[in-house]
């Protein structure tokens, strides 16, 4: 009887020790804690060049991260690029003429949304969308007008 | 010469066929193990889990050392070397755990199996049961079987876990490599869906190591030759299964 209560124990503490592997694992390895979609709301914002943008992508305001990409999409009529993202209903007071803007982090890092307060009284709500956006830089172009403004600065 | 071949085929064939059916029975039988002989279960899962854990966790500390040590080795030529979390959490929580893992667990808990249950062929131990109306299939087979597909992922997990605190040890500790940019970096990249392909991946891999092992066993000659032998082959073919199994899964959810 003892032997089968110290095998019960032993199994239970290893079946604790793998749980708590595996909650340290679900928990401390990946960090984007997903936004409670019921406390969140969704902002559309369209560019004419998203660069590398992906889905999931923080949305930053003064480099605070406050929401995230939710989706990606090409309007064929309008010729743009149609990006949804929510907004941790927390900061519900995000001026609605605030402009947005794909930035990169760091030189060759992943891009995100920098969102840029403006004046409005009027806040963003669920559905509205963003009206000023900047696209996304891309690097080959950044070249092609350095060297073109290289060649012409050569002519004077 | 290819009548050999032909014959190797044939056998192969055969014992593919006769493992299906097997597996079929085992499933069979499991729910009726699992609500009616629950402690049976419980003492495979101490056998083949909590008997594992010092082969795991010190397996596990060294193969994320040495992720480490070589991620401090390659990402330096790169000056980025606070990325060292990122990939030693992806080598281990995706690929590393579980294939190491079911191969520890194949030669540690694996070949217990197959022999116990192998001997207890031989010595005539399971034609006792029969004769006693004790179906040896539910009353061996199927605890054991349990056993291993329960304790499988909570290795996996054990060795994921200890192996970033081997990782962290080495890069952290001994390299000095910032600790916030460590786990930072690697909360930032890693997503849930990454942890939960080690879980499915140590899902099937238990299955898979346990089924072959007891299939082994229940199958072996009778003799202390044919025990011997499904020993080795349990090791043999739960290899081979796994890491041709990690390859369809990892091709099946990237």
């Amino acid at each position: 009887m003892q032997q089968t209560r110290s095998v019960e124990l032993g199994a239970g503490l290893f079946a604790l020790l793998g749980i708590g592997a595996l909650f340290f694992l679900t928990t401390q390895t990946t960090g984007r804690d997903d936004f409670d979609e019921d406390r969140a709301y969704s902002v559309e914002a369209r560019f004419e060049n998203i660069g590398s943008l992906k889905k999931r992508a923080p949305v930053a305001m003064s480099g605070v991260t406050i929401g995230r990409v939710v989706d990606i999409e090409f309007d064929a009529r309008a010729l743009e690029a149609v990006v949804t993202i929510v907004i941790d209903s927390k900061f519900d007071q995000i001026p609605d003429d605030s402009d947005a803007s794909i930035l990169t982090a760091g030189l060759l890092g992943s891009q995100y949304i920098g969102l840029q307060a403006g004046g409005s009284d009027i806040y963003l709500e669920d559905g509205s969308e963003i009206l000023f956006t900047q696209s996304a830089v891309v690097l080959e172009n950044l070249i092609g007008k350095f060297l073109v403004n290289m060649g012409s600065g050569d002519d004077e | 010469m290819l009548r050999d071949i032909y014959t190797a085929f044939v056998e192969f064939a055969r014992t593919f066929g006769a493992f299906q059916l097997f597996f079929l029975r085992l499933l069979r039988h499991t729910p009726a193990v699992l609500f009616t002989r629950f402690p049976l279960v419980i003492k495979q899962v101490y056998n083949a889990g909590a008997l594992s854990l010092v082969i795991i966790m010190v397996s596990g500390t060294f193969v994320g050392g040495v992720l480490g040590l070589q991620g401090m080795d390659i990402l330096g030529l790169f000056a980025a070397e606070d990325a060292v979390g990122i990939f030693a959490a992806f080598a281990l929580i995706k690929e590393l755990s579980p294939v190491v893992t079911a191969l520890l667990f194949a030669g540690r808990a694996g070949t217990a199996l197959a022999s116990e249950i192998g001997l207890m062929k031989a010595t005539d131990q399971l034609a006792a049961m029969e004769m006693m109306a004790v179906n040896p299939v539910k009353r061996v087979v199927v605890p054991r079987f349990l056993g291993g597909v329960i304790a499988m992922p909570f290795l996996v997990a054990i060795f994921s876990a200890v192996g970033l605190l081997g990782a962290h040890l080495v890069a952290v500790s001994l390299f000095g490599v910032d600790v916030g940019a460590f786990w930072q970096q690697m909360q930032q990249t890693l997503e849930m869906d990454d942890v939960m392909e080690g879980v499915y991946k140590s899902i099937v891999f238990g299955i898979v190591a346990s089924s072959l092992a007891v299939f082994e066993g229940y199958n072996a000659i009778p003799t202390a030759e044919g025990v011997g032998r499904a020993t080795t082959r349990t090791v043999v073919l739960t290899a081979i299964a796994v890491l041709i199994l990690d390859f369809m899964i990892t091709a099946a959810l990237i």
